[in-house]
């Protein structure tokens, strides 16, 4: 055995440390614990060297298939990432403290959670962010229970081209609770606005809508949120932050909160996880945000400095009124994500948004010269996009998996009627040659 | 310090990207377009690289101070568990999810699933979920699970209410709010622990479930916890550990043996992976066969060929509780983490957090007032009662810790001991640094009594003093405006 | 000057011709410390006797303000939206927080006279 260099004490101090205690053994601290409810089995293996450890974790990953080259989004997207935002968030002194309750001693954390929610506001062209909450799906949760707050009433009206899977989360979090949920079935891949628009009455709490939506599709909500004001509910937006390189922001179309998942912002895919869940809304709904705030204040000294602020929302002071039961969030995702976005900068992510657009749009001309191969039209897109293949979209994945191709996301799965629907995904990290290559793959594996 | 936008310049960028190898696409129209580029920072690599360095200077954190913050493991993080996730991150999720995908990342989904069993074996459970994203996740997830084991018993509408301690953690009432109970509080007995009387009392055939963590707040282990699982259960009431003591009975007591029914673990406390600032954690959550059917989807679980396989179609599943399969990369840490230690490596781990938190409550015993005086478990809690005499708060002590070089213990938690000090000292501590603790924490007791105001003036040595917490929450300024 | 009468949760009324203008005392503002937000309800709310009435904030710590008596909201003391160190300063007068119309006046003998607040005060 040989894990003394995490447990450091010799046999000599704890002796002497059990002398200090006045007990016998180690054991004996153990004696609160009735004899009969002693564990009886413990099954773990014998520890390993880190060296041996490594080598194990190596053979796991191994089973893995490394080499895949990915046209698949579906919420987490395969982008650049500067050497930069490795490197800082992998400081120690940041991955290795806690939540900045000690603001004197945590000035880092805190500064670089207020840079963070100022990137956000920005991006989003909201007032107010939070410090970051886990995912996107649960950004949506937290975004309809504070709808439901604010406005006291007990129905949301969800657009079925929100992300299934950020819907399903949606349904998870509203499980027990006296809550309607209403779906609004796709309309060629975009919100259905009449039926919409005849759903709209005082009952509603909040309309939740996603763009770039799950079909690729993007919308101008503008005339929608006036809608949805007018019957005094709130309109909640998911957004793909790197979108919002060039797209119209969810503060100029009148969105009163806005979410989403911060993966794409600095975070690697990491197999879905560690990412942010991203929160912003107007200024009035400050005091109904879940999780933590960082305010900006003065010491005694009037020199400039932050604090977690607005603490009694939170469940370790409210309890059970508590806003939310959000504790720890994704502290360290949500600083990458501000490295990333300072990297790239004001300039920089406008390019990096063309760059993504312009890749989609090549693959998107390409593809549809493929015989049978015809693109959803119905709006403009981003970097992903809807395309009906001549026949089930399930095969043919998996014939392009073979050739180490993802090739994109079936729809049958999630939407009836659509298995023929195959929604791709092109970031700027899809360079020309390997789109050609998926069109020829593709073209092949719809011959056979 | 400057904000980065405070040295931005116009022009200036961090990085510069690829350039494009197809053509320009056609513009979008003109009302799907932002009218102002997102006013980001404008700054050099060098100029991000000062500034971020900069920043973290100005933290304690583990690998600089110890950190002993009672109910949050500030434990060490081993630096091989970095190099472990790093080897999983260019993975995509959807990959499992794509048809005929699962068998491209066997790997990845074999991990979570031998991750599920070995914890289920650390507490004695049968099966667990790895998708809930954090601590205050898995207790939201757990008590979903027990609502939906009621409501296929029919008892939807006739289960009501969650029975806590008052010395829970915040999250455990707010988790069983959010998931549409009302809350009872059971308040403690002079003995630290639930009073097991008002306990009898709360309890009826309306509660759905009992969380308790145990250890306890106090740090202590309740050894009336059988008879509490045995009533609760006589009134189908199910029981919910909250895992955030684990660190103190690996390998001594398995939750799942003395009645517990649902557990979550954070494995950003006892399996050593960092906090991170404040996340990203982990919160599987563990259940007894009977929970097994109401499990989030998708399940991960193994045919009999040894394949991993993805399984949704659960009619009895609460649904997802996140996009994916949880923070995998923190899984992958704490996966490393306890095949590293492993079976007497995880039983060290808690026997010497115990002695550490012992040999702390017995040598400040005399300098701090101790309101529960008896064994510890894995953190002990005083109180500054003595130290208020003098006008000296807990908060002050805090404060002069921070001076010593030491990040404070938690402070005012357990809401039920006046002026708490909630010391954690963890096991990866050494004696050495525990007596050089020790002597800075007796020398601000008898500062209290001799120089209270030095105590009052702390902290002296940070990069700024208190801070005006009154002005921040009044003036809500939460952005830097561009 | 009407006459106050107080709730063991720390709550005054004063009543003058059926409405009643509530507060918290000047014990309690003092307790709380710096309040940070005082949350209002609607006018037109009712409520009854020892009911959630208004929340208040500081830094630290939220609290519920109770009604003292039943009645319905008929004005609110909207400065403290944007001032509400308002009821630090002056608890007892300028730090009013809501007016009700009072159902039912004879739920007075529930309350402590400032005189009966006073002892009671002592024994906390």
């Amino acid at each position: 055995m040989n894990d003394s260099h995490y447990c450091p004490h010799t046999p000599e101090e704890i002796r002497e440390m059990l002398s200090v205690i006045g007990v016998a053994s180690v054991e004996e601290l153990f004696s609160a614990i009735p004899a009969g409810l002693r564990a009886k089995t413990f099954n773990l293996p014998p520890g390993l060297s880190e060296f041996e450890t490594l080598d194990t974790m190596k053979a796991i990953a191994a089973d893995n298939s490394a080499c895949l080259t990915s046209f698949v989004g579906g919420g987490y997207y395969d982008h650049l990432i500067p050497a930069a935002v490795d490197h800082l968030s992998g400081r120690a002194e940041f991955y290795t403290a806690y939540t900045p309750y000690q603001p004197e001693c945590s000035q880092g954390t805190l500064q670089a959670l207020f840079e963070y929610q100022t990137a956000i506001c920005r991006l989003t062209g909201m007032d107010v962010s939070n410090a970051s909450l886990y995912d996107g799906g649960t950004a949506c949760a937290e975004a309809v229970m504070m709808a439901l707050r604010v406005t006291g009433r007990n129905r949301v009206i969800v657009d079925g081209c929100l992300n299934p899977f950020s819907r399903q989360v949606l349904k998870t979090y509203l499980y027990n609770l006296d809550v309607e949920v209403v779906e609004i079935a796709p309309l060629d891949g975009t919100l259905n606005r009449a039926e919409l628009a005849g759903l709209l009455d005082q009952s509603v709490a909040a309309v939740l809508v996603q763009n770039p939506n799950f079909f690729g599709c993007i919308e101008d909500f503008s005339v929608l949120a006036q809608q949805v004001h007018a019957v005094d509910a709130l309109l909640i937006a998911s957004v793909y932050p790197i979108s919002l390189g060039l797209l119209v922001t969810p503060g100029e179309m009148g969105v009163d909160i806005t979410v989403g998942d911060g993966q794409s912002l600095g975070n690697p895919l990491s197999f879905g996880g560690p990412s942010f869940g991203f929160i912003a809304a107007k200024k009035a709904y400050i005091r109904n945000m879940p999780g933590r705030i960082i305010g900006e204040t003065v010491d005694k000294q009037g020199r400039r400095g932050f604090v977690l602020t607005l603490q009694a929302r939170e469940q370790h002071i409210k309890r059970h009124k508590a806003t939310s039961n959000i504790c720890s969030n994704q502290g360290l995702c949500a600083l990458r994500g501000l490295i990333f976005l300072s990297s790239i900068g004001r300039q920089g992510l406008v390019e990096l948004a063309r760059l993504n657009r312009d890749k989609a749009e090549y693959a998107k001309a390409q593809l549809a010269g493929i015989p049978g191969v015809t693109v959803l039209q119905s709006a403009a897109t981003f970097n992903e996009f809807t395309i009906f293949l001549p026949k089930a979209a399930d095969g043919v994945v998996m014939e392009l998996l073979k050739k180490g191709i993802m090739a994109g996301v079936p729809l049958g799965q999630y939407y009836q009627g659509s298995e023929n629907c195959l929604v791709l995904t092109v970031t700027e990290k899809r360079s020309k040659k390997e789109i050609d290559r998926l069109v020829r793959e593709l073209e092949v594996a719809l011959c056979n | 310090m400057q904000l980065i936008y405070e040295q931005s310049v116009a022009g200036r960028r961090g990085v510069r990207l690829p350039v494009s190898d197809v053509p320009a696409a056609t513009a979008l129209p003109d009302n799907l377009l932002r009218r102002e580029p997102a006013a980001l920072a404008e700054v050099s690599e060098l100029d991000l690289v000062r500034h971020f360095t900069n920043l973290s200077r100005r933290n304690y954190s583990l690998d600089t101070n110890f950190y002993p913050l009672g109910s949050c493991t500030m434990k060490y993080n081993a630096k091989a568990l970095e190099n472990a996730a790093g080897l999983f991150s260019s993975f995509h999720p959807m990959t499992a999810l794509l048809p005929g995908g699962a068998e491209f990342c066997q790997g990845s989904l074999g991990l979570l699933y031998d991750l599920g069993q070995m914890l289920a074996d650390i507490t004695g459970m049968d099966e667990v979920t790895t998708q809930p994203l954090a601590g205050a996740h898995g207790e939201m997830t757990g008590i979903l699970l027990i609502a939906a084991y009621h409501a296929a018993k029919g008892n939807k509408a006739k289960k009501k209410y969650v029975v806590v301690p008052d010395s829970s953690h915040g999250t455990n009432p707010a988790s069983a709010a959010i998931a549409g109970y009302e809350v009872i509080t059971v308040p403690t007995a002079p003995y630290g622990d639930m009073d097991i009387e008002l306990f009898k009392k709360a309890m009826n055939d309306e509660v759905a479930a009992v969380m308790m963590t145990c250890p306890n707040t106090l740090g202590l282990f309740n050894p009336h916890i059988q008879e509490i699982s045995d009533i609760a259960h006589g009134h189908d009431a199910l029981m919910y550990y909250d895992g955030a003591n684990l660190n103190a009975i690996m390998g001594k007591v398995k939750p799942g043996d003395v009645g517990f029914d649902v557990i979550h673990v954070n494995l950003h406390k006892t399996f050593g992976t960092p906090h991170g600032g404040g996340g990203p954690g982990a919160g599987p959550v563990g259940v007894k066969k009977a929970l097994i059917p109401f499990l989030p989807q998708p399940r991960i679980v193994m045919d009999d060929d040894g394949q991993f396989l993805l399984e949704d179609h659960n009619p009895g599943s609460i649904g997802r509780t996140a996009n994916f399969f949880g923070n995998f990369g923190v899984m992958a840490k704490a996966y490393a983490y306890i095949i590293m230690l492993g079976r007497e490596g995880l039983i060290r781990v808690s026997e010497q957090a115990v002695l550490n938190a012992n040999y702390i409550k017995e040598r400040l015993k005399a300098y701090y007032d101790l309101p529960y005086d008896t064994t510890c478990m894995h953190e002990c809690v005083f109180s500054a009662g003595k130290q208020l005499e003098h006008g000296v708060h807990a908060i002050d002590i805090a404060k002069f810790l921070i001076d010593k070089g030491y990040h404070p213990p938690t402070v005012y938690f357990p809401l039920i001991v006046k002026e708490a000090i909630m010391i954690e000292p963890t096991e990866t501590e050494s004696k050495a640094t525990l007596d050089a603790f020790i002597e800075v924490m007796i020398e601000a007791a008898l500062a209290a009594q001799t120089n209270p105001q030095q105590l009052l003036d702390a902290p002296l040595t940070t990069p700024v003093g208190r801070l005006d917490e009154t002005k921040a929450a009044r003036e809500q300024n939460v952005c830097c405006i561009g | 000057m009407a006459e106050m009468f107080f709730t063991k949760e720390h709550e005054w009324v004063k009543v003058k011709e059926g409405i009643g203008a509530i507060g918290i005392s000047d014990h309690a503002a003092h307790e709380l410390g710096d309040i940070t937000f005082v949350e209002l309800p609607k006018i037109g709310k009712t409520v009854k006797q020892f009911e959630v009435l208004a929340a208040i904030e500081s830094v630290k710590a939220a609290s519920d303000i109770f009604s003292p008596l039943s009645g319905t909201v008929v004005k609110i003391n909207q400065a403290l939206e944007d001032a509400p160190e308002i009821v630090n300063e002056s608890a007892e007068d300028a730090g009013w927080m809501v007016w009700i119309e009072i159902t039912d006046e004879s739920e007075l003998k529930n309350l402590m006279t400032q005189e009966q607040y006073s002892d009671y005060l002592k024994t906390l």
